[in-house]
């Protein structure tokens, strides 16, 4: 019963999209307060309805009812009870049920808190966001239903991928949807503001919250990704530049920089086209990464079942929106008016650098990623791997390092150069920290060294604009800023720092048997079998000794039963200086005498996820301020300096 | 600047930008895009000694030593028309078994021995490396033959 009630509320939900494009296109259209009050009832109750689909999904997975095909096919009776409930988004079918929730969710949101719009760009964003659900109902009931059952239902269900079983499925896919999917609001802006022509700073100041929320959740997700990457495959490696990887970090980087656009038609009521161009693109990019992942066209450990089917039909849909967004665009941007000008040294003039770069960093990242496709269909097989990522990438991220030191501190409209003599501190830390580096560690190479430079910089540059400033009377988005870049700063450090200093040890040990790694020796105490809930494991005990300090290290080789398949868990020691990573596995079935020990000492890599944690933190600090913006004076501008 | 300039100026800046961005994505595409060979089209190829590639087949039953030193493993990986002898120093993948399939990331050395830094081996079945879903189809009938030895 409950299945048949998801999908009952699903093609209610989907009934209501409808309803609410017309009613959207109406209130448009004629302006109508009849249509207009119509639509947002509307928009709420496809949100409640959807929620109440993804309700049954999880009660469906929380009691494994085996007569649902989706449960059967990736659950199992044997299971914590907090991946049962968590494996309900471990698959295809769940995982787009989420996606759509969070879109249907954001609809409602916006007809429940959208004050600032006026109700003609209310009503045109609403048909946009109707649109987009439409056409992911679609896709969700034809091609992807998780309600289907499945007669007769088997004994037990075949079981979810060990690797996924963990806590950290439980946070990373949702925190990283609500950014991917909060995304089509920026989206259904501009289309709305295309329609309407109504592209200014009001508008922009509307969009901004919403930007903000996305790419808040976009960060903690990426941030929360990467370190259950690294903690869970065992590889040591906090970033693969797997295709899935970026699929999240395209969308970031294109709302990056609509973040910092916005800002500017907020405050100056110029770049117009470009805010507009960039939010399209952003969601774009949430829709590629979609199709990316969900299509199975590539592999990876998230592409969870290959079906042509499918990808050929997420496909149709990010071509049909897209392109048709693109061509709404191009017909309709030469009624938006241009906006103000600027000197090119200006706070403006910064964000355009920022702009430059970011999408910049962009077209290469998604060119990595769609080389060995397009290969591919030419007959020609390639893999495309770190080495042209980091190659490509790292450059362009120090020279938008660099820029950022210049650019807050610049103000709106023109400035002059003397603003810059400020720059002399962050001079000084870059320079003392780039004599020290080269002079203690030379062989860490030249990109750690430079960007270690660069963090240090940044660091210091970073708090410059609160320089002269009351700091109680600052307003918060000027404190987000500051904590935002002090944040990227610290994370850069920790990459820098990561790969230029990591010391990788590996040793074949008896028990009793010590080596050591860095300035820490390792000790082989023993090896033992443990048993879990649906899991056997052979546990490495190593104690981990540096000067007075010790501590247990305990590694496993964890053979799951259900589906049946080997995972290792590595073993995470955090001291306030980095982390000693451990593994430990059989050499062989029959060579029992000795084990493997892979040991890693990685200075600072905890930068890495704190910086993310900190620049995530900026940007809910800039919106605590945003939400409050309204009940001051409109003019009372707080990006101006005083 | 009147305000057409600036836009000018603006639009030519980008359009630089993404050029530049295009030629170095390009060039480091060149440089360090890895391609994929099995053993019989490494064998025709003339792959330079130190350039990356990917390596993929079927590991040769019986083929899979261990160094003295437990870390380091050699083996012999095939398909229907050729060999090419591998070592890897790392811990091997779950499924690193012979007659099953494995690709390996790594590079040729002077004496044509591939020297990996990397092994992905098949996971379970819905994790198959996509190279080697066609390898599965070509060379299973090989590796059942040596199976049967």
């Amino acid at each position: 019963m409950i299945a048949e009630t998801g999908l009952a509320a699903l093609w209610l939900a989907a009934a209501l999209a409808l309803l609410q494009a017309f009613a959207g296109l109406g209130s448009w259209k004629s302006a109508s307060p009849a249509l207009a009050s119509l639509t947002r009832p509307v928009a709420v109750a496809q949100g409640l309805l959807c929620l109440i689909a993804f309700g049954c999904l999880l009660w469906m997975f929380a009691v494994t009812d085996l007569s649902v095909l989706l449960v059967a096919s990736n659950s199992h009776i044997d299971k914590p009870m907090i991946f049962k409930i968590a494996g309900a988004w471990g698959n295809h079918e769940g995982s787009m049920l989420l996606w759509v929730t969070i879109l249907t969710l954001a609809g409602a949101a916006i007809a429940l808190f959208e004050r600032r719009l006026d109700a003609q760009t209310l009503g045109a964003t609403l048909f946009a966001q109707s649109l987009l659900a439409l056409g992911f109902f679609a896709f969700l009931l034809f091609s992807s239903n998780p309600f289907e059952r499945l007669s007769p239902a088997p004994p037990s269900g075949a079981g979810l991928n060990p690797l996924l079983q963990d806590i950290g499925l439980a946070l990373h896919p949702p925190t990283l949807y609500i950014g991917y999917v909060g995304l089509s609001v920026a989206f259904s802006f501009a289309v709305a503001a295309l329609l309407t022509g109504k592209v200014g700073p009001a508008f922009a100041r509307a969009m901004r919250p919403w930007v903000l929320l996305a790419w808040i959740f976009l960060t903690l997700g990426i941030t929360a990704g990467s370190y259950w990457a690294y903690y869970e495959l065992g590889w040591g490696g906090w970033w693969f530049w797997d295709p899935v990887e970026n699929a999240s970090l395209m969308p970031w980087l294109a709302a990056t920089a609509l973040l910092h656009s916005v800002a500017v038609l907020a405050n100056r009521d110029a770049l117009r086209a470009w805010t507009i161009m960039l939010a399209l693109v952003a969601f774009a990019m949430s829709m590629a990464g979609t199709f990316l992942v969900r299509s199975g066209i590539l592999t990876s450990v998230h592409a969870f079942a290959v079906d042509p089917e499918r990808g050929a039909f997420i496909l149709t849909l990010l071509l049909l929106y897209v392109g048709s967004a693109l061509t709404l665009f191009a017909l309709r941007i030469g009624s938006v008016k241009e906006g103000k000008q600027f000197s090119i040294l200006s706070r403006e003039g910064g964000i355009v650098v920022n702009n430059i770069f970011l999408s910049v960093i962009l077209a290469i990242v998604l060119m990595g990623t769609m080389a060995p496709l397009v290969a591919e269909s030419m007959g020609d097989k390639i893999s495309v791997g770190p080495p042209y990522f980091n190659k490509a990438t790292v450059p362009i991220g120090l020279l938008l390092m660099l820029a950022l030191m210049v650019g807050p501190l610049l103000r709106w409209r023109s400035d002059d150069k003397a603003r810059l003599k400020r720059l002399f501190a962050p001079a000084i830390a870059a320079v003392v920290a780039v004599i020290f580096l080269a002079l203690t560690s030379p062989q860490a190479g030249f990109w750690p060294i430079v960007a270690l430079m660069l963090s240090a910089g940044l660091g210091v540059a970073s708090f410059l604009p609160l320089f002269g400033r009351n700091l109680l009377r600052t307003p918060l988005p000027i404190w987000g800023m500051v904590i935002a870049h002090f944040g990227l700063a610290v994370s850069v450090a920790g990459m820098a720092a990561e790969s230029g200093w990591t010391t990788e040890k590996l040793y074949a040990l008896r028990p009793g048997e010590t080596v050591s790694v860095a300035s820490w020796s390792v000790k082989l105490e023993d090896v033992a079998p443990v048993v879990g809930d649906n899991w056997v494991a052979i546990e490495g005990r190593l104690s981990a000794k540096r000067g007075g300090f010790v501590a247990q290290l305990k590694p496993q080789t964890r053979q799951f039963s259900n589906p049946e398949q080997q995972t290792s868990e590595a073993a995470l020691l955090t001291r306030w200086d980095g982390q000693l990573y451990a593994v430990v596995a059989p050499i062989s079935e029959t060579d029992l005498s000795r084990w493997q020990v892979r040991l890693w000492w990685k200075p600072f890599v905890t930068l890495i996820w704190f910086g993310g944690g900190l620049i995530a933190l900026g940007g809910l600090i800039a919106l605590l301020g945003r939400i409050k913006l309204p009940a001051r004076k409109q003019n009372e501008n707080p990006w101006v300096p005083a | 600047m009147k305000p057409k300039h600036q836009r000018l100026v603006l639009a030519v800046v980008a359009l630089l930008a993404l050029i530049g961005a295009g030629l170095l994505a390009a060039s480091a595409l060149r440089e360090e895009a890895s391609y994929f060979y099995t053993p019989a089209t490494l064998a025709k190829a003339e792959v330079e000694p130190g350039k990356a590639i990917r390596l993929g087949g079927m590991v040769q039953n019986g083929s899979i030593k261990r160094d003295a030193d437990g870390v380091t493993v050699r083996f012999i990986v095939q398909d229907r028309d050729a060999t090419q002898q591998v070592v890897y120093r790392g811990i091997t993948p779950d499924l690193f078994v012979e007659g099953s399939g494995v690709v390996a990331d790594g590079r040729l050395d002077k004496n044509g021995l591939f020297v990996a830094d990397g092994l992905l081996a098949k996971h379970d079945e819905n994790y198959v490396p996509r190279e080697l879903k066609d390898i599965d189809m070509t060379t299973a009938e090989h590796s059942q033959d040596t199976l049967a030895k």
